[in-house]
């Protein structure tokens, strides 16, 4: 059987069990406590001690990205990444992309104060209009006509920003400005494997708003480094 | 080098960064032609503003008139391209896996971590990141025995990409020794890396492209006294 150790809220989850459901692999899901960690999540992962943890057969295989290219390698029907070689690339260029500049950009926009928010959100704006950029004339998804691999990398923006842009009180996706990125955030989300593999709204404001209060408080705390 | 069966290639880059020498391994392993557009310290020509308005950042990889970015992008993208040559990825999908995740560590934690030993001030904080490094290299000592399964190296019998990945740093690794004067790298705790790294650093894709370590010693000089800061990104 087929298992999948995850965080029902964390982005790098979620793309890893769409993948799976795209792909019609059945799995098990097993749900971990992040602030808590079990033995088994230290077992399988003892680099980085994270969820996601696939696990196939004797095959264990962490870091979300990876899983993504394991999946889409294992399992051929529906291919995730495009078949061309400069396609692929720009695929996982823009992954990587996502990952370390929006994702820690509008993050940390929505969980700061004062100047440092609005330089980071300063930044969002300018990653976003790139990733604006890479969308004009794609057609529904960054995969063209499918969802890909490079919509699933990408597909937190979809749940995440708008909870962010709620507590952080920015506003990060304008329609105006971003106008292709929005009308692939309505297909992304009217997708029917996405809408029914999508964390509630509620539990991720909730979630978020109590994670950006810790983080003040961290932060306001004289014995913090 | 070889002929290639395709058309104009250029990598845009420069002598000591190691992330450029990916490319250059991949290229050279695959036999494939391509003109060395070298960028000066200091400056970023137009042509590379052009091909990565993202990052601005070396390696560029320019096949015919796409451009390609970031080192380990490129390196796959050469494995995809030139399929006939050797192959660079495993091909057995878990195999892959782990040359990708071991890549990623070594991007995202072991290399801040070398890096962190110019940064650190003092003698304290320089023997925690020292150590810090080492134990990075003890993790991939680990990777080794299980990924190379008793070859010569991470892909096998020839090189691959987490051995491009981790090799690329050995020059970098050879500096940090020689200025600190200790070892990162030692038979005690790592001595298949140590067998390794000559075997890597002896190889017909790689002797031609790994600067020596006196040269980049030296320039790791003027870059620290220029900018005040590690080895190149």
């Amino acid at each position: 059987m087929i298992k999948l150790v995850g965080f029902w809220v964390s982005p790098f989850v979620l793309r890893v069990s769409w993948a799976l459901k795209l792909k019609g692999v059945e799995y098990e899901y097993i749900e971990e406590d992040v602030f808590n960690k079990s033995p088994l999540l230290l077992e399988l992962n003892p680099v980085h001690k994270k969820v996601p943890v696939l696990v196939h057969g004797h095959n264990v295989i962490v870091e979300s990205l990876v899983i993504l290219e394991y999946i889409d390698e294992t399992w051929k029907q529906y291919p995730l990444l495009p078949q061309e070689p400069c396609d692929r690339a720009n695929a996982r260029f823009w992954a990587k992309f996502a990952e370390e500049k929006l994702m820690k950009n509008s993050w940390t926009a929505m969980s700061s104060q004062g100047d440092e928010k609005k330089l980071f959100l300063q930044s969002t704006l300018e990653d976003l209009e790139k990733i604006e950029g890479e969308l004009k004339g794609k057609g529904k998804y960054f995969g063209g006509e499918n969802l890909g691999y490079l919509d699933l990398a990408l597909g937190w923006i979809t749940y995440l920003v708008p909870v962010w842009e709620d507590i952080g009180s920015i506003t990060i996706l304008d329609p105006v400005k971003f106008p292709c990125t929005t009308a692939w955030m309505q297909n992304f989300l009217n997708h029917p494997v996405i809408k029914e593999d999508f964390p509630p709204r509620d539990k991720t404001d909730f979630y978020f708003r109590t994670r950006r209060e810790e983080i003040l408080a961290l932060v306001g705390s004289p014995s913090k480094g | 080098m070889a002929g290639t069966t395709t058309s104009d290639v250029r990598l845009i880059g420069a002598w000591p960064s190691p992330f450029v020498m990916r490319a250059r391994i991949a290229l050279n392993i695959k036999s494939v032609y391509y003109e060395f557009l070298q960028e000066q310290l200091g400056s970023k020509s137009d042509l590379l503003l052009k091909s990565n308005p993202v990052h601005k950042k070396i390696p560029v990889l320019i096949h015919g008139d796409r451009p390609i970015c970031e080192s380990l992008v490129i390196v796959q993208y050469i494995d995809d391209v030139w399929a006939s040559g050797p192959s660079i990825l495993p091909s057995d999908p878990y195999d892959c896996a782990i040359a990708r995740f071991w890549a990623a560590y070594i991007d995202e934690k072991w290399f801040p971590s070398l890096s962190g030993i110019a940064r650190a001030q003092g003698e304290e904080a320089k023997k925690a990141a020292i150590e810090q490094v080492v134990e990075g290299l003890v993790l991939l000592e680990d990777a080794f025995v299980k990924c190379g399964k008793g070859r010569a190296f991470f892909g096998g019998d020839t090189i691959g990409y987490l051995d491009i990945a981790l090799g690329c740093y050995l020059g970098w690794i050879r500096v940090t020794e020689k200025m600190n004067n200790m070892k990162l790298l030692d038979e005690a705790k790592t001595p298949n890396l140590v067998t390794w790294a000559d075997k890597f650093c002896g190889d017909g894709s790689v002797k031609d492209v790994m600067p020596e370590t006196d040269k980049l010693a030296e320039f790791a000089k003027v870059l620290m006294a220029k900018f005040r800061a590690p080895p190149p990104n």
